[in-house]
Parts: C-alpha cells; structure tokens; sequence
C-alpha cells in the first residue's frame, strides 16, 4: 500500500491502543480529568521509548482547504477529531484498528487509515476528505463514475473506497484491472460489489484522460 | 426486571425463515391482473440510485454518524467467561466516576456465552464510558462450558441448557419409502458434508440512538426492520408500540444480523430513560463478531440411490447444525425440492453450545444445504458416469417437492442451465473430474439454488398528490443498499408518466405505512406492487380529472412524458403538473401488495456457472469467472440487479474460500474476533463475474409478476467453487472454507488411494 498507510498486522510502531493500556488500575474511582490524562502521558512517555508522547495540544491543520485549530487530546485519532470535531462523519468508523480501510483519508495526498493516526500527528499537515472531493456542487468523476456503475451497495464503504481511489488515480492516471485491485487492496466491501468499484475507477481514469 | 424480555425469548430458535416460507399458505383466491405483457420504459432498465449523491459524497446518513443535542455515549459490559454464574454485580464506584450518568444491569440468570452483555453506562464521551466499564466489579463462578460442536456432541459434555440435551431433533420430513427406493438404484452411496460458523461482520456495526419526549420514544437504529423493532422494544419495555417510532435512513449492511431488536438499541433505551437525555450505543467490531448473530454450522450426511439412467430413486439426509445456544439452520430445503425424487426422508438436529445466539444470515440453511446437495448432486452425477449438467437436466421438474407437490408459478432453472453452461463454455471442462495433468489444475462447475422470495402480502404504500406538481412515494420500509429507494421513484414514476427523480421517495420511518422486514427478499416483491397499485389509483384519478380538459373519456388517456394526452393522439395532451394544479390539497392513494393465488408454489430460481484454478503444489483455489443467471421474475432496476448479484457471489465465494470463526476450546472464547483473523474475501480474490437473468415474468405472484433477489445470488456461490474444484481435481473438499490445508490434505490422500 501506499506511504503512509499503515500496512495489516504490522503493530510493532506505537500505537494508541498501546498507550491507552499506559493507564492501570491507579486512576480507579477517580475523575478523569484531561490534566490527569496529561500527567498520565507524561509518566509513561519514557517507557513508550522511541515515539515521542504528547500531551493534550493544540494541532493545526487543514482539512479539504479550510485551515483549523483544534486542541485535541493525546488519545484521539484523527478519524474521531475529524467525525466529532469537524463533524466531518463521511469517514467511517468499521473496525477501528486499522483493517478495513473505511475511514480512509488523504493525508499530504496519502491514503491513511485515520483511525490508526493519532490527531496530534496531523499537525501542520493537509488533510482530504470525501467531503472535499466535490467542488462547488460538481461531483469529481470518482463521484459520478461511482454512482454510473452503482459502484456501491450499501454505501458505507464507499467514502473510504472513493479516496483510495483518488490516491491510486493520482499515481497511475490508467491503471490496467490488475493495478486497480491491488490499489483497493487496503479497503474492505462487506456487501462484495468490488466488480463494479473497478468499473467506476476504470471510467474516471479514462475521464480523467480524456 | 420481571417484565416478559423479548431478550431472552429471542434465544428460543432460529425459526424466521420457516415461518414466511409458511406465510405463502395464506393464500387469497382472488385473481390478480397482472402487468406481465405491459412494456415498460423504466421498469427493467438500468437506471442510476436516485441517492447516489449523498452516498458519494459522504452526507448519506448513516445511524453512526448522527449526533442529537445533549447525547450520551452508552457502552456495553460483557462477560469473559462462555459460562457462568453471576454472584454480584456492583455499579456504585462506574456510577461516582464524574462524567458518567447511569450504570444498569443487562443480565438476568447465568452468562450462557463469551461476549454475553452484562451491563450497560452511559456517559458524557466515550473514554469515560469505557473507563466506567473498567470500574463496574462482576464476581463470576465460572462453570463448565462446550464451544466445539464435536465436543458438545460426546456424552457427559457439560449441558448448554438445563431442560434440553445437547443434541435435540427437531421437525424432520418425509414423503415416499426411501427404503424401497435405495432398493430400486443401481448405485447408493452416502457422503458428509460440513460448513463453518461465518460471521456477518457487516460494515456498520450494530448501533442505535435512543431518545425520549415524555411518554414517547424515538429510536434511529441500523436496522433492517424498523417495525419489529419497534413491536420487540414496545413489549421488551412494556409500553404501547404507537409511543415508539424507529427511524432508519442508511445502514452499513445487515445480511440478517439486523432484522429485529438487538440488544444494543434495549440499552440505549433503558439508558437514555434513565438519564432523561439521548444516548447512543454503538458495538465495537469485536462485539460485532461476538453477539449480533452468526451462520450455524453443519454436518450434512446425505444418502442417494440413482439408477443407471440417471433417474433418482432416493435421498435421505441426516443433519446436525449448531446456531450456538439457540437453534441453527435447516438446511434440508434443496433436498426437498430441487431436483425430482419421489422418496426423501430429513432427520435434523440441534446442537447446543456455549457461543453466541445464531440470526439468520443471507440465505440461512439454503448456503449451507445447497453446498451439500448440490456436492453430492455432482457425486451422483460422477458414479454413474453421467455429466451433471444432463444429470440435472434429468432430473428436472415443474412441481415442488421433487415433482410430488404443487406446480411452481413460474421455474425458469431450465433457462438458466442452458444460458449458464453456453457463457461458461461447458464443453471445455474435464469429462472425468481430475483428468487434467500438471500444477495448476483447471476446472468447471455448476450449482442450482432455490429460494422464496415472493414478498409479502399485506404490504401498504402511499402514493401523495400535491396542487404544486410534486409527487410522494411512501412506504415503511427500509433500503438497505439494494436500492429500495429507487425502486419505488422507478415504479411510481413508470406509472405517472415522470423520471425517477421527480418522486420524492420517504422510508425508513416506522410511522408509514406497514411493509415486512427487508431480509428473506422480501422487499422488492412487497414493495413494488404495493406501490404500483397505489400509482395505478392515483394516475385512475388523474386521468378522470384530465378527461374533461382533454374532452375525451378517462378511459383513452395515457400518461407519458410528463402528460395526460389522448391515446394515439399526443398533440390533445395537458401537462401533468397543470392537473394537479386543480387540486383543492393533497391527495393520497393508498396501495396493498394482495394476495397470492392459491394451487401453486412461489420460487426463486438460478443456476451458477464457474471456473477455477487449483494449485496443487500450494493448495490455493483461484476462482477464475463465475456466471449467475437467476429467474427472479421481473427485475424492476437491472443496475441494481446486478451489483446484488455480484455481491452475493463475493460473499458466496468468500464463504467458500475463507470465512469461520474459530473458537478456543481452553478459554471458550472467540479468537478472530476481528476483520484481519476473521478473513473474508478482498479485492484481490475477485473473479471476473457475470450477472444475467432469465427475463421471465412470474403470471400471478403480484401485479408485477416480481421475485426477490436478496438471497438467491448467494445461494449456490460456494457450492460452484466447491464443485469446480472437484472438476479441476477429481476430488470433492466436502468442507467449508476450502482453506489450503485442506486441499492440500485431500490431494494428499488421493495420492495414498491410487
Ligand atoms: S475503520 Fe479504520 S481501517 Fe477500519
Ligand atoms: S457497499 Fe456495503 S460495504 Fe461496500
């Protein structure tokens, strides 16, 4: 898969799950307050090692060309921020650990699982998302060839599905069927109507060409 | 909580399909006036989802994404043991946690599985949910438990349920002597057949939003039956179902796993009326694969006698099925009435076990039952030398039950076979399964499948006139990704003589009007005519009121285009929108899918073609091309048609290829609860896949003469991998998933036989 995205299985980088497992029985019955989730950040920055560990920061960054400033906490990924934040929902939440693809989004033009990039990360960074991909009500011809081919059936996939194909298109403007496969590779379609998701790429790569 | 629980009674049995199988007895005597010769300029076409642009551009919404003032976030504790006893529960310190506003119990007697739902909080956000899930202390007695269906079949295996045994029979069947019919066959013989628990794993996970206005309660569930949900919670909460209203506008899958009330929309509701504000709960992906329901597992024996001609004398089959602690899936339906045979004999059998509560799960015991029969149909074939396709093709019949019962309606399978094997080239395939030499090993093969799918009468759709030209298509039922809504902007539209997209299409709300759950392929069949028939009322009155302007009898008006004009004379035409314009207010035609006409039996047909490739070095199955071609009667959207079509082979192949949960024998728990372990097909497993159907339309089912497409397509998906693997090499993996291991092992022990 493309730079940036996180590849199935490879867990040995930092994740957030590990550092949600930093807080133990210690904070029983007491408020979590974000200073304590701060406090807790910092004590086990050190044994986390290599990563460096933030604390609840102030991020900035640009989703679908508007700029935000947004204080986000340690533990949020960016699939969260964008969803509860940015009330940015076209993004899915379908496995939440990196194995699906539903909540695929560009980042600096790479296809991510936002589910598996922790918010504070994003900082300074150029994020699109499915709500970006229309300009001024024209559909981008990944939108209408999905919608020609009925590309989708329930559809919840299909946001995600739409910006791993605008990721593929962007490095291979006429993918062959093998490529096409293998670009979708990181998404998941439950309702298994990929047959159709290649026909749609295939016509907006030729659009695109034409 | 003494309340009657609809909870606990949903783990009685697994018995939804059988009981609108059983729905096709109420028939009406009435004789409908059907469409079939209408031709139609919208109806059968390819035509565009009226809501693609919302899909696409991610403003669809689904239950996930809406968020109500003032919600909370509810979560769900669940037990870690497959088997327990609850000693005590405490909730006061989850309760003192600052943020979180309610802690309640969700159990009552012991935990019967792991993942089984023991408590519930609702709090401000959902850290300080999970954190109160980490607070609440369960002291469990961990007690004996069975999660392997051998297992649970050995005697002094600890018993699942106090007043059942493990092993239960239930309703068999049986017609003919099929003693005296093995006697009359040149050849018997008997071959067991298994398939694996499969999970739905759809893409949205269960969710729902509850919320409460005084004595009134408003659900947004992802949901596949927004009425039972509603009646399930009216009587879960013992409160009249007129205060409930279930809303559902887009959801993320379902394939069965949604078609009633789950637990996570009881929550939200106790919930939410504990802390008097909305809340919101929505499983984890690992939840998803624990509670909301699996495929059952199967052991199918069957016993078949055929004479050299190729007539069947007899078929028999024995079966056991696990649905976990509730009972699993029937799978003996393809026996019974595919292929003609006058003695058959069913014997079937519960097994019990410490693991979540089956649901039905597209197609439930037709995937499973047509991956044995149609595998020993192919055995049959191959004793006595005889193609199968001709095998079949011989055994072919018009009445069901194996030619012993009732004419079918419509049973366009012939059609089928023979569009089928020419887009596959059947000639090419081995003639003696396995004959083909070297690594990779080339084979084809077929399947027949059969299902209901005649929708269901009773169902209600309104069709609304406004004096501004607009025009309302209103049914309760709900789309869920088969293109529901359009359906009806298609058949409304088809009628009025208008475009798709001047319906304005309302669903999904539990206060229309009434339409059965979308599951079974119930939809389209219930649906559409209900529509239709309030259309055809609507345009009746239109047309009366455009036959004093036009000064011609009502009788020779037509509405095309957007106008009410003469027959044969276009230019004598006023438009649509001026006659309603004379409308003093809205006016609204009510519609009903009627009744079936009784003497006949109502099916769905089809027949898969496939071809693959065997790695016989790797063990690796390749599925080369599949062709589907289904009699699902008229098909109103064929682009929609076609992505159902394809979807069902994706996840008959997946099924076939790769799907099982795996459970641990030590801990009683599932180990793949999760979309990496849990494999299903991907993007890369696709074969080249060909939808086409049989354009027959039924004479009397409806007044469209529709079928459902729902299940059908998934039907006999992974008994034609099966079956083209054996045509590739000669031996039958009567076990699903075809993992590689077990490829590997069979070519091994055919090596050993030789
Ligand atoms: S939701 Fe992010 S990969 Fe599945
Ligand atoms: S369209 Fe339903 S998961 Fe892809």
């Amino acid at each position: 898969m493309n730079k940036g995205k996180m590849k199935k299985g490879k867990t040995n980088t930092f994740t957030r799950r590990d550092f949600l497992k930093g807080f133990g029985s210690g904070t029983l019955g007491v408020a979590i307050t974000p200073k304590l989730l701060a406090q807790k950040a910092e004590s086990i920055q050190t044994k986390a090692g290599e990563v460096p560990v933030y604390a609840k920061k102030q991020i900035k960054f640009t989703v679908n060309s508007k700029a935000y400033t947004k204080v986000v906490e340690p533990q949020e990924t960016l699939l969260d921020v964008l969803r509860d934040k940015l009330s940015l929902t076209g993004a899915k939440k379908t496995c939440d650990r990196g194995e699906c693809g539903g909540c695929t989004v560009l980042l600096d033009g790479n296809p991510i699982y936002s589910c598996m990039y922790l918010a504070i990360r994003a900082d300074g960074t150029n994020i699109k998302t499915i709500e970006g991909m229309a300009k001024e009500g024209k559909l981008h011809p990944l939108q209408q060839a999905y919608i020609d081919k009925d590309a989708y059936q329930c559809g919840f996939c299909t946001p995600g599905f739409i910006m791993a194909s605008e990721a593929l298109l962007k490095k291979k403007s006429n993918p062959d069927l093998g490529e096409i496969k293998k670009g979708l590779s990181g998404n998941l379609c439950r309702c298994g109507n990929y047959t159709k998701i290649y026909q749609a790429v295939d016509q907006a790569a030729k659009a695109g060409r034409s | 909580m003494e309340k009657k629980d609809s909870r606990y009674a949903m783990e009685d049995s697994n018995l939804w399909y059988e009981t609108y199988a059983s729905d096709q007895t109420q028939h009406s005597s009435e004789a409908l006036s059907s469409d079939s010769d209408k031709k139609f300029k919208l109806i059968g076409k390819h035509i565009k989802r009226i809501d693609g642009k919302k899909i696409v551009t991610g403003k669809a919404p689904f239950t996930q994404d809406i968020k109500l003032k003032g919600m909370l976030i509810g979560k769900i504790l669940r037990s870690p043991h497959a088997k327990a006893e609850v000693l005590s529960i405490k909730l006061d310190v989850a309760k003192s946690l600052s943020g979180v506003k309610a802690a309640i119990l969700m159990i009552r007697g012991n935990i019967q599985y792991a993942g089984q739902m023991v408590a519930a909080v609702a709090a401000v956000d959902e850290k300080t949910a999970d954190k109160a899930l980490e607070l609440i202390k369960v002291e469990y007695k961990p007690m004996p438990f069975v999660v392997i269906e051998e297992k649970a079949r050995e005697e002094g295996s600890p018993q699942v349920h106090d007043k059942r045994p493990n092993v239960e029979q239930r309703r068999g069947y049986s017609r003919g002597d099929v003693e005296a019919g093995f006697g009359k066959a040149d050849v018997v013989i008997e071959r067991t057949y298994k398939t694996a628990v499969e999970i739905h794993q759809t893409a949205e996970t269960h969710v729902s939003i509850a919320k409460w206005q005084g004595e009134r309660l408003t659900i947004w569930d992802s949901t596949q039956a927004i009425h039972s949900v509603r009646d399930q919670l009216a009587e879960v909460l013992q409160i009249p179902a007129s205060r409930i209203k279930v809303i559902k506008q887009y959801m993320g899958g379902g394939f069965g796993s949604k078609l009633g009330l789950n637990e996570q929309t009881v929550a939200a509701s106790m919930l939410a009326k504990e802390t008097n504000r909305p809340v919101k709960v929505m499983l984890t992906r690992k939840a998803n694969s624990l509670c909301v329901g699996n495929r059952p597992s199967t052991f199918q024996t069957y016993k078949g006698g055929v004479k050299k001609d190729g007539t069947i004398t007899a078929l028999s089959l024995l079966s056991h099925t696990s649905g976990g602690i509730r009972g699993g899936d029937r799978s003996s339906e393809p026996m019974i009435d595919v292929h003609k045979c006058e003695n058959a004999k069913v014997e079937d059998y519960n097994i019990y076990m410490n693991t979540g509560p089956s649901k039905p799960t597209r197609a439930p015991g037709l995937v499973q039952g047509t991956f044995g029969l149609e595998g020993f149909i192919e055995e049959l074939a191959n004793e006595i030398g005889m193609d199968p396709l001709e095998f079949r093709k011989k055994n072919y019949t018009t009445k069901n039950r194996g030619g012993t019962g009732i004419p079918y309606s419509s049973k366009g399978l012939d059609k089928a076979y023979e569009i089928g094997a020419k887009q596959i080239g059947w000639h090419k395939r081995n003639k003696v399964p396995g004959e083909g030499k070297g690594r990779i090993r080339r084979g084809i093969g077929m399947a027949a499948g059969i299902w209901w799918g005649a929708g269901s009468p009773g169902t209600l759709a309104d069709v609304k006139l406004h004096p501004d030209g607009s025009v309302e298509a209103v049914c309760g039922t709900q789309d869920i990704g088969c293109g529901t809504r359009t359906h009806m902007a298609i058949v409304t539209a088809e009628t009025l003589g208008l475009e798709p997209k001047d319906i304005t299409v309302k669903l999904g709300n539990s206060d229309y009007p009434w339409a059965p759950l979308s599951g079974g392929s119930l939809t389209t069949p219930s649906v559409a005519p209900a529509l239709r028939d309030a259309a055809l009322k609507a345009a009746e009155h239109l047309k009366g009121m455009a036959a004093s302007k036009l000064k011609v009898s009502a009788s020779s008006i037509v509405c095309e285009n957007f106008t009410f004009q003469e027959k044969g004379n276009p230019k004598n035409a006023t438009p649509f929108k001026e006659v309603l314009g004379d409308l003093s207010h809205e006016i609204v035609f009510h519609g009903e899918r009627k009744g079936l006409p009784e003497g006949y039996a109502y099916n769905t047909f089809g027949a898969h073609f496939a071809e693959v490739e065997v790695d016989t070095m790797t063990g690796m199955i390749k599925v080369i091309k599949v062709v589907a071609v289904h009699d699902s009667g008229r098909i109103i959207n064929k682009l929609t048609a076609e992505s159902q079509v394809i979807g069902g082979i994706t996840q008959g192949l997946s099924t076939a290829l790769f799907e099982q949960r795996i459970m641990d024998n030590e801990t009683g728990r599932m180990v793949n609860p999760n979309l990496r372990d849990y494999k299903i097909a991907t993007s890369m497993d696709i074969p080249e896949i060909v939808p086409l159907f049989v354009d027959s339309v039924d004479p009397r089912i409806n007044i469209l003469g529709t079928k459902g497409l729902g299940e059908p397509p998934r039907i006999p998906a992974s008994a034609v991998i099966a079956n083209s693997v054996y045509n590739a090499i000669g031996i039958h993996i009567r076990e699903i998933p075809m993992t590689p291991d077990k490829v590997l092992q069979a070519l091994k022990e055919k090596e050993v036989a030789r």
